[in-house]
């Protein structure tokens, strides 16, 4: 049974009738991210794409307010005309998982992914100023609010932020924007190897530069971006955003500062702008599709290590962001495969997902690290004190959630 | 139960006392003191467990010195394994337990119960580990938040969230708060400057959350735990983001001569594409105090005044503050003045951050609170509050983090005149019922604590308030964790039964 409410009134009522009589429900958007993590077998379906419409955009107040089902396409113009950006830089997974690219903002926030920004500027997260959502009973409840400070009680916005819908059906969000850069560049180095190119992100992100992202690029992942490909072999790559004469001080300053690690080339606004879309939607990843692809995170200078093994492990192939500190890698879509991703990820004390997979392979196993016992139990606890009948999205994030 | 509340002026009681409710101790803990003081000292050293009347003295209250209340027991341990143990002892004799880190809490977040033990976590004040590659620090909850500059500092970092009370107050506060401070608007308040955090459950039971990596898989309970006020764990190590200082950072003021004016020319910048690192708004009578207090040349005449600093290199802080002064000149700015130096701006600091200081030598005692508004609604915020100052007869000064709405008028009162404390309290409510009205919320940094939590009902529904009730049951069952505070006191219905039987 598929309801696409008009509204949040209508959709409490489609989630109390579930409720009553606790049929399990797919909470969903426009499901472009449907093939993350374990598939919901749910006799109801409920999507808030139906739910749109921006209600509030106060750009100098640094705030909009958006219906779930809005699509994050929509909103960015509307930014984009006021000069304004998202500030974690929502990836567009598409290309890599196979779904057309109509992501609505709901979604974005229900799986609380994030860009190449994230390791300067924070997640979505960070930046979720407040909620309206109806949880498991089918009650409709507002957390956080509209203003940018603001800790009047328990913060569910985080806690519903990347709750994959399993806690309650978000029906708008209000997020902090900032504006967009005049300018942006980045600084790339060709031919470190992973250690050093971690290092020399190291450098950069400690240096007062405000550099915005930095990235590792494998030999193989910089052949497939053309505009860092003449480079030849791996580049190290590190953005700035800013206004016009500060990029221009700062990207000099930096490549002076980084020079022990090799010549920097600098690429311009445009070459920035296509190199880190790529980078933000794991393009280099996005072929071959029968290929599994996890997402690890890790302490930055753990990153270069955490490659080399599951390269050596099952040739994995990868490229590293967030300084260092996500590892995207790719490589069979098998059980041993997956097994080992877990393991060396377990032993550099990080945390990982496994981010594409065949249905077979997201239904049989857990995909993100089991939490200790003491944990699991309020996990429980607390899902139920949104869900009690554990009807929303049952088994998505955990076998036992 | 009542506690004794009396307005406090440097320590002293005096005036009428007044009260506080809170629940109804157990007179089941009440009666087995002793053995609680007993099992407690099985748990820490001598030195860790203070249990002599005149010693809880100093417990009894926070940085809301209106609110007094005499623990049972105060614990003062040294490691998570002892908070583990205290936490496991205090859950099996059914003890409530009040986490306190310097007691600098604005809202009363740490004030005791008759019957709980105060966790002390002051001792817990090691630096554990610091890494400049992966940028991150691990501490103990009690270290105090400058600390953690003091100690990376000399590498050229620091610790981002600096709430005014950064050389007391201590992480683990911090976190359990989720304090923010002048530079917000840039850098983000302590939720958004952390990694992972170490906690004990209330049953003793030693969790990690997060780590020293971004964006843990699952649940986000370092979201939910940062700003719980103490609720549903006990924070005891913290791995919080350090950042590369700027090169370089400097202030300048610009005085208009009404509210309005300022508060437009506060969106110009903003919509202009500049996010200065601190953009702080003051009106006539905060002007007034804080230059008889600083001599920072304050401009007298002016009705409101702003606070702008940016940071970068020498030529682009002559860049960014060209583009902002162009600006402030399209609104008649009275006066326009860019510090030179570091001592200029650390001039035109001083007077900002001794505000409630300043406030403080111009009337006898005031109340510092804390609502944020849509920063578009100040000009009208301001006025009601002056009529409604007007109205109740009290002085009222304000101070504004312009950028993110986060509002601090100052009421003036004297604590000598119960009427006078009455009026303040009274007025200070109706604050922040406006700040809610206008789409704005209860408290921006200083948490609710006892002061705010009978208005969460102004804020939230009775469905919503139980939603969160409901969050906080699943971390704490019994409510033993810092009872009283947040929430309004009817407890949930699984409680009510057992509470009244014992």
């Amino acid at each position: 049974m598929l309801a696409a409410p008009a509204d949040e009134s209508a959709l409490a009522a489609d989630i109390a009738d579930a409720h009553a009589a606790g049929d399990p429900v797919w909470v969903c958007g426009r499901e472009t991210k449907a093939s993350l993590l374990r598939p919901v077998q749910a006799a109801r379906t409920v999507s808030t794409r139906d739910i749109t419409g921006v209600t509030l955009y106060s750009p100098s107040e640094l705030i909009f307010s958006a219906r779930a089902g809005t699509p994050v396409s929509e909103i960015e113009t509307m930014l984009a005309e006021q000069g304004q950006h998202m500030i974690a830089e929502p990836p567009d997974f598409s290309a890599l998982l196979g779904s057309d690219s109509t992501q609505t903002i709901g979604g974005v926030v229900a799986t609380n992914l994030s860009g190449p920004r994230r390791i300067a500027w924070g997640a979505t997260r960070d930046h979720i100023m407040g909620v309206r959502a109806v949880n498991g009973t089918g009650e409709v409840i507002r957390a956080g609010g509209r203003v940018l400070k603001n800790v009047t009680g328990l913060d569910v916005c985080k806690l519903l932020t990347g709750s994959h819908g399993t806690l309650a059906v978000m029906t708008e969000v209000t997020l902090k924007v900032l504006p967009a850069p005049e300018r942006r560049a980045t600084l790339a180095i060709g031919g470190l190897d992973p250690v050093k190119g971690v290092a020399a992100l190291a450098a950069a992100l400690g240096s007062p530069y405000a550099v915005s992202a930095a990235a590792y690029l494998p030999a193989a992942a910089a052949a497939r971006l053309p505009v860092v490909a003449w480079l030849g072999g791996p580049v190290t790559i590190m953005r700035i955003e800013d206004f016009a004469p500060s990029v221009v001080y700062r990207t000099d300053r930096l490549r002076c500062d980084l020079a022990a690690f090799g010549t920097g080339e600098i690429l311009d606004d445009g070459a920035t702008r296509s190199l880190w879309s790529a980078v933000r939607d794991a393009a280099p990843l996005a072929a071959a599709q029968e290929h599994a692809v996890w997402r690890i995170s890790v302490r930055p200078s753990a990153g270069p290590g955490v490659a080399n093994a599951l390269e050596q492990a099952f040739g994995a192939r990868w490229f590293l962001d967030w300084g260092g500190g996500l590892v995207w890698v790719a490589g069979p879509a098998t059980a041993a495969a997956h097994a080992e991703v877990c393991r060396v990820s377990r032993e550099a004390h990080g945390s990982w997902m496994l981010f594409r997979g065949p249905e077979s392979m997201r239904a049989s196993t857990e995909l993100i690290p089991a939490e200790a016992a003491p944990l699991a139990r309020i996990s429980q606890r607390v899902k139920a004190a949104f869900d009690p009948k554990g009807i929303l999205n049952p088994g998505r994030m955990r076998a036992v959630l | 139960m009542h506690g004794t509340m009396q307005p406090v002026q440097n320590g002293q009681p005096k005036g009428k006392p007044a009260v506080i409710a809170q629940h109804e101790p157990k007179p089941g803990v009440i009666a087995r003191r002793e053995a609680i003081l007993a099992g407690l000292r099985r748990i820490l050293p001598e030195t860790g467990v203070i249990g002599e009347e005149l010693r809880l003295k100093p417990y009894e209250t926070d940085g809301l010195a209106a609110y007094r209340q005499p623990p049972l027991a105060v614990a003062l341990p040294e490691t998570t394994e002892q908070v583990a143990a205290v936490m496991a002892f205090c859950h099996q004799e059914g003890v409530r337990v009040v986490p306190r880190g310097a007691g600098t809490s604005l809202s009363g977040g740490a004030l005791p119960m008759a019957d709980s033990v105060v966790l002390g976590l002051m001792r817990m004040n090691r630096i554990l580990e610091i890494d400049y590659a992966d940028r991150l620090a691990v501490v103990q909850a009690g270290v105090t938040n400058i600390g953690i500059t003091n100690a990376v500092q000399s590498n050229g970092f620091f610790y981002a969230p600096d709430p005014s009370s950064q050389l007391a107050c201590m992480i683990g506060g911090n976190v359990m708060m989720n304090s923010g401070g002048a530079h917000c608007l840039r850098y983000g308040v302590t939720a958004n400057n952390l990694l992972g955090l170490k906690i004990v459950t209330v049953e003793g039971e030693i969790l990690e959350i997060g780590g020293s990596y971004c964006d843990t898989a699952g649940y986000d309970w370092l979201g939910l735990i940062t700003g719980s006020e103490g609720q549903l764990a006990i924070v005891t190590e913290v791995t919080v983001r350090i950042l590369r200082s700027p090169e370089g950072q400097r202030a300048m003021l610009a005085a208009f001569d009404g509210i309005e004016i300022a508060g437009a020319c506060v969106d110009a910048i903003i919509s202009s594409g500049i996010i200065p690192v601190a953009l702080e708004f003051m009106d006539k009578p905060c002007i007034h105090a804080c230059e008889a207090f600083a001599h920072a040349g304050y401009p007298m005449d002016a009705e409101a005044m702003l606070i702008i600093e940016v940071e970068g290199s020498v030529a682009e802080q002559d860049d960014l503050l060209g583009r902002i002064k162009d600006i402030c000149r399209k609104f008649n700015p009275l006066s326009l003045k860019v510090s030179s130096s570091a001592e200029e701006s650390l001039a035109i600091w001083k007077g900002r951050k001794g505000a409630f200081g300043a406030v403080g030598r111009i009337s006898p005692d005031y109340l510092c609170m804390d609502g944020t508004i849509p920063t578009s609604r100040l000009p009208e915020v301001l006025r009601r509050i002056g009529e409604m100052s007007r109205a109740c007869g009290l002085g009222v000064a304000n101070v504004f983090h312009a950028g993110d709405g986060n509002l601090h008028p100052l009421i003036m009162f004297d604590a000598n005149d119960p009427a006078s404390f009455h009026a303040a309290e009274t007025f200070g409510a109706d604050i922040l019922k406006l700040c809610v009205e206008v789409g704005g919320c209860l408290t921006g940094e200083h948490g609710v604590g006892v002061e705010k939590r009978d208005l969460m009902n102004v804020q939230f529904t009775e469905t919503e308030l139980d939603q969160q009730r409901r969050i906080k049951s699943a971390f704490d069952p019994e409510w033993l964790l810092n009872p009283s505070k947040v929430f309004p006191l009817k407890l949930p219905a699984h409680l009510t039964a057992p509470m009244a039987a014992e």
